[in-house]
């Protein structure tokens, strides 16, 4: 409760004294130091742009690496070719994602057995998170991507889309699996009590009392990881799927440029600047709730 | 009275910290027990060994005469029968009261929420949360936090409760009202342990008090007793503190 009463309301409590006019000095103040450092702000800014803007294209090479990397014919050549190879990231992506994500959280549900019985699960969790979490992912997929195949399997089986997926599937799948462990670790042990001591078992604990706030909790640091699946669907390239990047490299042979790899980089950075965003802004919110 | 729950020389440590030393306790059918002393003395660590939420190192635990602390046997269908409810409620955040109530007799009693849902709504609104069953826990005072907790526990319909320090994390205004749930219990009979710091409270309520110290009951008899002429030195020291 307040100590100290600002304005004597003349109906008594519970009626808001209107907004005072007179701002305090601190308010001006501070309004006066947000104006200055914004003022600043913006005069730096303008100042690296145009020296960005006249010094580079004084560079020897400047006229070269414009035609090659930043030419707007070839970019309007390709762009739509780009696009619609881009749809092919976003099924390998709208796949995998799911599966990532069912997979991920039975290694991590695996790495939390704690009955005896189940132990060799729990090993196999852990070292299926060791391996995977410490090989490169474009390793994993060329194993899987150009080993499996080269078994001689018949049609269906050696698609690369099929063996690049399950390569993403199992890379990924370590990954998000520490993140869910992460999330179940965070659920303070008072749940698990409580849950207990209404006579509940293990696994429906897991299943409805931890598992439903674990995974809430740890969806924004997912997030981050979705994203950068969504970047390394582009690694399936090299085993064959013509997906952005590969049929980026197809416009760069055919017309000699290079311009459409950054063409394939605006399509990337058009959709994970927006996720990227969103799962920051989630994860401040989060931050905040819980302070 | 028939005896509900004993019991025998029950120890408890933590590696090296022995909680809990040869502690007996009788408690009968209809009994409300109140355990008193400081923090530290071990009430929590006896009422959670009281229903396997930590397996005792030596001594038994009699439930109707059997050993419940056979290690054999599956804690689960136990507890089942022993509601507990904590200091600091721990209510599950992510469901509604009425789901938090419904939860463990759906999954336990397999019946459908349709079937327990007038159950559930009548015990609700007995408890004063009539209007509170949508809601969720921190959409709720602590005081009826702690309430839902009561009913929650109550459910399952148990033989005995457990109540650890109840009203310990709440605001003064609100503390009555939870008192009230437990008066309430104890005029249906049913069997009650109670750590407790209120000792107004324990001397109104309590058929029975038990003074702990260190992991051991230093004094236990009835709360007139008790309060007015404790017998033991350690019981008057404690007692002068908080009163
Ligand atoms: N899980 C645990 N691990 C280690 N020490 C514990 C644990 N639980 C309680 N203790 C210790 O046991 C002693 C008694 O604790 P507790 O039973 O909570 O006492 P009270 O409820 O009377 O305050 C304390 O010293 C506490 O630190
Ligand atoms: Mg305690």
């Amino acid at each position: 409760m307040g100590t100290i009463v600002e304005q004597e309301s003349p109906a008594g409590d519970g009626v808001a004294s209107p907004p005072r006019p007179n701002r305090t000095r601190r308010a001006i103040r501070e309004r006066r130091m947000r104006r200055r450092s914004l003022a600043i702000a913006a005069f730096s800014t303008a100042a690296v742009a145009a020296a960005l803007v006249l010094l580079v294209p004084m560079a020897p090479g400047w006229d070269k690496v414009r035609t090659v990397f930043f030419n707007w014919e070839v970019m309007a050549k390709t762009f739509p070719k780009l696009l619609s190879a881009f749809t092919v990231d976003i099924m390998i992506f709208a796949w995998s994602a799911p599966i990532i994500a069912v997979w991920g959280l039975v290694i991590a549900l695996f790495r939390d057995a704690r009955s005896p019985a189940l132990f060799p699960l729990r090993l196999f969790a852990i070292a299926y998170n060791d391996i995977f979490r410490g090989v490169p992912v474009i390793l994993v997929i060329y194993l899987i991507g150009f080993g499996v195949p080269g078994l001689g399997l018949p049609r269906p089986w050696n698609s690369p889309y099929l063996w690049g997926t399950v390569a993403l599937v199992l890379s990924y799948s370590a990954y998000v699996a520490e993140v869910y462990r992460t999330g179940i670790d965070s659920i303070h042990e008072s749940q698990r009590s409580a849950a207990k001591s209404l006579g509940l078992t293990q696994a429906d604990i897991m299943r409805y009392v931890i598992l439903p706030q674990a995974i809430r909790r740890v969806i924004p640091a997912n997030m981050n990881n979705f994203i950068s699946l969504q970047k390394d669907v582009a690694l399936l390239s090299f085993i064959g799927p013509i997906e952005v990047l590969r049929q980026a490299g197809v416009q760069k042979s055919l017309l000699a440029n290079f311009t459409p790899y950054l063409g394939a980089a605006i399509i990337f950075l058009a959709v994970t600047i927006p996720a990227t965003r969103l799962a920051d802004h989630l994860i401040a919110r989060q931050n905040r709730a819980r302070s | 009275m028939a005896t509900k729950l004993q019991l025998l020389n029950v120890r408890k440590s933590f590696g090296a910290l022995t909680v809990c030393r040869d502690i007996s306790l009788t408690v009968d059918q209809g009994q409300m027990v109140c355990l008193i002393g400081a923090s530290g003395s071990g009430k929590s660590t006896l009422l959670r060994c009281c229903n396997l939420l930590e397996p005792v190192d030596d001594g038994q635990i009699l439930l109707d005469g059997a050993d419940i602390t056979d290690p054999e046997i599956d804690p689960v269908p136990i507890r089942q029968r022993i509601g507990m409810v904590f200091q600091s409620y721990n209510l599950f955040p992510h469901m509604t009261v009425i789901e938090n109530v419904l939860l463990a007799p759906r999954r336990v009693f397999r019946q459908s929420r349709e079937q327990l849902r007038d159950g559930a709504e009548t015990l609700l609104r007995r408890f004063g949360l009539g209007d509170r069953m949508t809601h969720y826990p921190d959409q709720l005072s602590g005081g009826q936090q702690q309430r839902a907790a009561i009913v929650r526990a109550l459910a399952m319909k148990p033989e005995i409760m457990l109540f650890d320090e109840i009203t310990s994390a709440l605001d003064p205004e609100l503390v009555g009202e939870v008192l009230d749930a437990v008066r309430e219990l104890k005029s249906e009979g049913m069997t009650m342990i109670m750590a407790t710091h209120e000792m107004g409270f324990a001397r109104e309520a309590a058929d029975k008090v038990c003074f702990l110290d260190k992991g051991t009951i230093v004094e236990e008899a009835a709360p007139e007793a008790i309060f007015s002429a404790p017998a033991r030195e350690r019981t008057r020291e404690f007692l002068r503190r908080v009163l």
